[in-house]
């Protein structure tokens, strides 16, 4: 059968689509159309990336048929805006901060439109009926229930933009302002370029051949056979083809993941070799077809097996020990002790966006665009494996729909640049789910024992920490977590003596890397369990035991470090107090109706080191002016929670002129310094400090040239540069370059030393019920306090606080990653719209000197406390300690007292 | 390139069925068929069975109240089904019908996939065998019915013959104030596959139970009713039903540890929703 065209109406205009009829919608509306406002994340139904309207009614267009579209009108993001109330629902994202990432965006508008098109002022429950079949794994859904039920208070005609925010703040008035996000329109109007969404028309497509067991020898036959029956196959690339270094990894000296393996297969997942050609003829190869033979092996578990690297024989990649007093004397000294084992499971991160991108070699250099949250780190490991310098690598780093760690490592990228590099073509490639899911990495399961010991009076007085942490076949970010653990893991607490050890021990599963939190969020569930049972020993209220026992400015951590600065930990918890009584009186209350639900409430707390942990991780901006205008030079990826927009807030008032009089220059290497990666929550704190300094300095080349005062007004008229009133003659352009990077002191074998220049801190309550015949839990209330030192954009802070609450929720509740069994979004259970209860957030803003305005950072903070408090609160509720994480109803129901 | 045919009478899509070389897929709302191909093709095992995509079938349209029972066409959509005006006795089927997927599965999905793909946690076949639901099958030899029970012969097999396609379920009608009732347990509140859920169809006379069916879906390769709990139920007062299933009752189930939940947990799910599905149609006569 020939493809046919398919006659349809997409966004009121007449189309004719020329393709196969079982293609799949959103492939004819992406490929044939070029309207890549619709998102792929899954082909499968389980996202609702793809959501379109079909004659009205919410479809996933990855389950369409084209032919069942044939004479029927299909609505896309881009025809949104036709109607008045779509275009005020896009504007009423943008001014809730309901689009992070962004990719999730379309098919959360598309839901949400047809819903409004049938009752305008909705109610709640009627929203989430709506958008309960599409995921978000950025916002915690909280601001995109919000803008959905106000949407109707955005009709009007001014353009998406322009309304109904008010006018840009003022000059220097930009910082602590609710302004929309900088890149927002592109994400609501599906205009936002993604991994996925462009290539050039000739490219060829890459697929990998992956191992199906998690540990297997392999050969290869005789490829000749399979070349010549598919002419469409234009290479197969093997370890034997890579110019360069045929490894990569995370550290310098630890570049252990080969782009292309060689004899061995360490994961389900791992890369035997790529196929370069066509598209239809990769689509139509057959695993079996291949001249592959595999040989399984017993595979390495946390329980021991045969060296996986010859480097590191015992399978133990890294050890992390803070150690302060003697915590074995402490605990044996003291009146109350507790003691846990916790084991938690791999968590996916599940970005929306799976990995995609494409590569192209420009003479004699390569140019990579795909997703990413660490161009730079891209950049050396392309150079890496094709053997070039630095200088001959750029990255465009794509908009990025999603990362949370997981877009750190490289994926396709080592491969796209060797096949377009030794083919003299562009490359592209795009991940299917389980792919994505089976190749990348994953936050490190964990294995810990705690103990811990208080005073009569309730005093901390030491802590003992010993952890495992699954770090999968790869070492990618295990030396990191290991590390950030054992100073991380007593929390926020002033303990006199800790022995703390965390080990990364390699195993074949997939590689565990980075994961919001960086194994801190696994720690402190065993942390925070403890204080609940010294809490009950000592007599003291739970919330009051933390209040006793938390960090103040003054106070030495277990590393030696002396916080000097900005510890909000008491002002957290006293501000949830209030909080905290009226929730727990409410549970009381409920429970003595009595029932098989029952009511409970948690409290859990954190802190983590902003940046990377104890060692350089610099960040330098530059905004010039010049004949190209004012422009921001920003070399930070902004993947969702916002640095696109906090960056030039903390700009525009250091120049002191409006954030609209800026032009973004954004991520690509060639065109901008090097802000570090988008991980360890240090863009606001670390590139924030540059870009402050960046605007400070290119003020101060401006009064110098205008011969101005400090206190000179600048003002931005039609593209011009006013200097108290007068325009600003040039001769040649003006920069101010700022570059910040946190003083910190490396840690020495004890763990003693400066890991971070400065910590986030944080408090969270959970209230909730459980099913105790059941053993399900719903959740009812979250209230988060986080002392941030200053928020820059409120909006965003919220975006990320509820975000990682969602996050911290899945990881309590559902989430478990099975290598070959959750490799897909509907058995891997991430929130739905209906899983997130409401949230309050309390911003504390005790300003850090370091950081620009005092702000320091959220985007991991806010996830690391959810869980723990949610597992107080089902302790709370039904005597219950949570061990085997996440609590599935049937573990919950397990551990009911019967 | 996949071979595809869109018929446009019943007649037509028999013949090119009973005439294709290789045995088409049947295609209605593609929410299975698609899922299963992504995932094939992500591990590169492409399949290229034909589709013969029935969405085009006027014969398979529609909700048609005959008399003593109602036909459900094969296109029906959940979210039809989910909207419709149908008698109390549809309640439960109504009740799966909004809790299936999202709302674009619901607006894309059909019932009589649902059955057709039996799987073991399918959500349509606990309500319908609850309601004694055939299956309407049509071939070039004539059109044949089959008790729903009968039609799922196990995990991901049905009795549809070569050359069939199932082109309705019909359902015969219970007492005009018959109640029904759908639990559903899962791990998340939309887009979840279900660990367990019981249907309930209660018919009763003065306060006591005249006729209860129940059935038990995700405990066993196809959903079961439990006619000892039936029997037992039979006579009994309303405001007592929740009281009367025991462990005893499921003891024909068969369920199976997998990622979702345990076999043990199952079965004791399955005994609090069977209790909490028959205090709620106590309710519903109460009121």
């Amino acid at each position: 059968m020939t493809a046919q065209a398919i006659l349809l109406t997409v966004n009121g205009t007449a189309q004719a689509v020329t393709a196969p009829p079982a293609t799949r919608l959103s492939t004819g509306l992406r490929d044939h159309l070029g309207l890549t406002g619709t998102k792929v994340g899954c082909d499968a139904g389980d996202c609702g990336a793809c959501t379109v309207l079909l004659d009205g009614a919410q479809a996933c267009a990855c389950l369409v048929p084209l032919a069942q579209a044939t004479g029927r009108a299909v609505t896309t993001v881009e025809g949104l805006a036709a109607t008045p109330m779509g275009a005020a629902l896009q504007r009423a994202f943008l001014h809730h901060g309901a689009a992070q990432c962004g990719i999730c965006s379309p098919g959360m508008l598309m839901a949400a439109s047809e819903l409004l098109a049938a009752v305008p002022r909705p109610d709640e429950a009627q929203a989430m009926a709506a958008l309960g079949g599409v995921l978000c794994r950025c916002t915690g859904y909280r601001k995109i229930l919000e803008a959905v039920l106000e949407a109707h208070a955005f009709l009007g005609d001014a353009p998406l933009g322009n309304w109904p925010a008010p006018p840009p703040p003022a000059a220097g008035c930009a910082v602590g302002a609710r302004i929309p996000r900088a890149d927002g329109v592109a994400k609501v109007t599906g205009a936002d370029l993604f991994g996925a969404d462009t290539a050039p028309a000739d490219a060829l497509w890459l697929r990998a051949v992956r191992s199906p067991t998690p540990r297997a020898r392999f050969s290869f036959g005789d490829w000749a056979p399979v070349l010549a029956r598919h002419p469409g196959l234009v290479q197969v690339l093997t370890a034997a083809d890579v110019p360069g270094r045929n490894g990569f990894g995370i550290y310098p000296d630890i570049k252990d993941q080969p782009v292309f393996s060689t004899g061995e297969l360490r994961y389900r997942g791992d890369v035997v070799c790529a196929l370069v050609g066509d598209r239809a003829t990769l689509d139509a190869i057959h695993l079996d077809d291949l001249p592959i033979a595999f040989e399984n092996l017993p595979p390495v578990t946390l329980a021991g097996g045969d060296a996986l690297h010859d480097r590191w024989p015992d399978n133990l990649l890294t050890t992390g020990r803070v150690v302060s007093g003697d915590a074995e004397a402490a605990l044996a000294a003291s009146p109350h002790v507790a003691g846990i084992e916790i084991e938690t499971g791999f968590v996916e991160h599940a970005y929306i966006e799976p990995e995609a991108g494409w590569a192209q070699r420009v003479g004699d250099r390569m140019e990579v665009f795909a997703c990413t949250q660490a161009p730079w780190m891209d950049l050396e490991e392309v150079a890496g494996v094709l053997g070039i310098p630095h200088s001959d690598v750029r990255i465009i780093p794509s908009a990025c729909g999603g990362g949370f760690g997981g877009k750190l490592d490289v994926s396709i990228q080592p491969m796209l640049a060797i096949a377009a590099w030794l083919l003299r073509r562009p490359v592209r490639a795009v991940l299917p789910r389980s792919e994505s899911m089976a190749s990348s990495t994953k936050r490190h399961p964990a294995r810990i024992t705690a103990r811990a010991g208080c005073d009569a009076a309730g005093r901390l007085t030491g802590f003992a920490f010993e952890g495992a942490f699954d770090t999968g076949a790869y070492a990618s970010w295990g030396p990191t977590v290991a590390g950030r653990v054992p100073v991380h893991c007593m929390g926020p607490y002033r303990v006199p003596a800790v022995a703390a050890r965390a080990r990364a021990i390699f195993t074949n599963n997939p590689p565990s890397g980075a994961f919001r939190g960086f194994g801190v969020p696994q720690a402190a569930i065993a942390q925070e369990a403890l204080w609940d049972r010294l809490a009950d020993a000592a007599g003291l209220d739970r919330l009051e035991f933390r209040v006793l026992n938390a960090l103040r400015a003054g106070d030495a951590t277990a590393t030696g470090q002396v916080l000097e600065h900005s510890v909000g930990l008491v002002a957290c918890l006293e501000a949830l107090r209030p909080r905290w009584l009226a929730l727990r009186e409410a549970a009381a209350a409920a429970n003595a109706r009595g029932g098989p639900r029952r009511h409970g409430v948690g409290i859990a707390c954190m802190w983590y080191g902003i940046g990377n942990t104890g060692m350089s991780n610099p960040s330098t901006m530059r905004v010039t002016l010049g004949p190209e205008g004012l422009v921001f030079h920003n070399g930070a990826v902004d993947i969702g929670q916002g640095s696109t927009t906090v960056l030039l807030q903390i700009a525009a008032d250091a120049l002191g002129l409006p954030v609209d009089a800026f032009r973004l220059v954004l991520g690509d290497t060639d065109l901008t310094a090097d802000a570090g990666k988008t991980s360890a929550s240090r863009q606001t704190f670390v590139s924030g400090r540059a870009a402050q300094s960046a605007g400070a300095a290119l003020r101060d080349a401006i009064l110098l040239r205008a011969n101005a005062g400090p206190e000179a007004r600048l003002d931005w008229r039609g593209g011009t540069l006013l200097v108290d009133g007068r325009p600003l003659a040039l001769d040649a352009p003006l920069e101010g370059i700022g570059r910040f990077d946190p003083p910190t002191v490396p840690l020495d074998a004890d763990g003693q030393g400066i890991p971070y220049a400065t910590y986030g801190f944080a408090a969270q309550i959970a209230a909730l019920l459980v099913d105790t015949e059941l053993g399900t839990v719903r959740l009812q209330r979250i209230v988060a306090a986080h002392d941030v030192g200053r928020a820059i954009n409120p909006t965003l802070v919220e975006g990320q606080i509820h975000g990682g609450i969602a996050q911290g929720i899945g990881l309590a509740l559902t989430e478990e990653y099975l290598p070959g069994r959750t490799e897909n979004l509907h058995d891997y259970l991430i929130p739905t719209i209906g899983d997130v209860p409401a949230i309050e957030c309390i911003l504390v803003e005790d300003r850090e000197p370091l950081g620009p305005h005092g702000a320091k950072g959220i985007g991991e903070p806010a996830l690391v406390p959810t869980a723990p408090a949610i597992f107080s609160a089902i302790r709370d509720a039904t005597g219950i300690e949570v061990t085997r994480i996440p609590a599935l109803p049937h573990r919950l129901l397990e551990a009911m007292p019967r | 390139m996949t071979a595809y045919r869109r018929p446009t009478r019943l007649t037509e899509a028999l013949a090119l069925l009973a005439e294709a070389p290789l045995p088409p897929l049947l295609l209605a709302g593609g929410t299975d068929i698609y899922p299963a191909r992504a995932a094939a093709e992500a591990w590169m095992r492409p399949v290229d069975r034909p589709l013969l995509d029935l969405s085009a079938l006027p014969e398979l349209a529609g909700i048609e109240d005959r008399g003593d029972y109602h036909r459900i066409g094969a296109r029906v959509t959940w979210a039809a089904l989910r909207e419709a005006a149908l008698p109390p006795w549809f309640d439960a089927l109504r009740q799966a019908a909004s809790q299936v997927g999202g709302a674009q599965v619901q607006n894309r999905a059909t019932l009589v996939g649902n059955l057709c793909n039996a799987s073991p946690a399918a959500d349509g076949v606990p309500p319908l065998l609850a309601l004694d639901a055939e299956v309407e099958l049509a071939g070039l030899g004539g059109v044949r019915r089959l008790p729903l029970g009968g039609f799922i012969r196990g995990n991901r097999q049905t009795a549809l013959a070569p050359g069939e396609i199932a082109t309705a379920v019909l359902v015969p009608k219970a007492a005009p104030d018959a109640a029904a009732r759908f639990e559903k347990l899962g791990a998340r509140a939309y887009l979840v596959i279900s660990i367990v859920m019981v249907a309930a169809v209660v018919e009763a006379a003065v306060g006591r139970i005249t006729r209860a069916r129940i059935a038990v879906g995700a405990c066993s390769p196809v959903a079961q009713r439990l006619p000892g709990l039936e029997a037992a139920l039979a006579g009994q007062p309303l405001a007592q039903a929740a009281a009367v299933p025991a462990a005893a009752h499921l003891a024909a189930l068969a369920p199976i540890d997998d990622v979702r939940a345990t076999a043990a947990y199952r079965r004791q799910a399955a005994l609090v929703l069977l209790r909490r599905a028959l205090t709620l149609p106590a309710e519903a006569h109460a009121a």
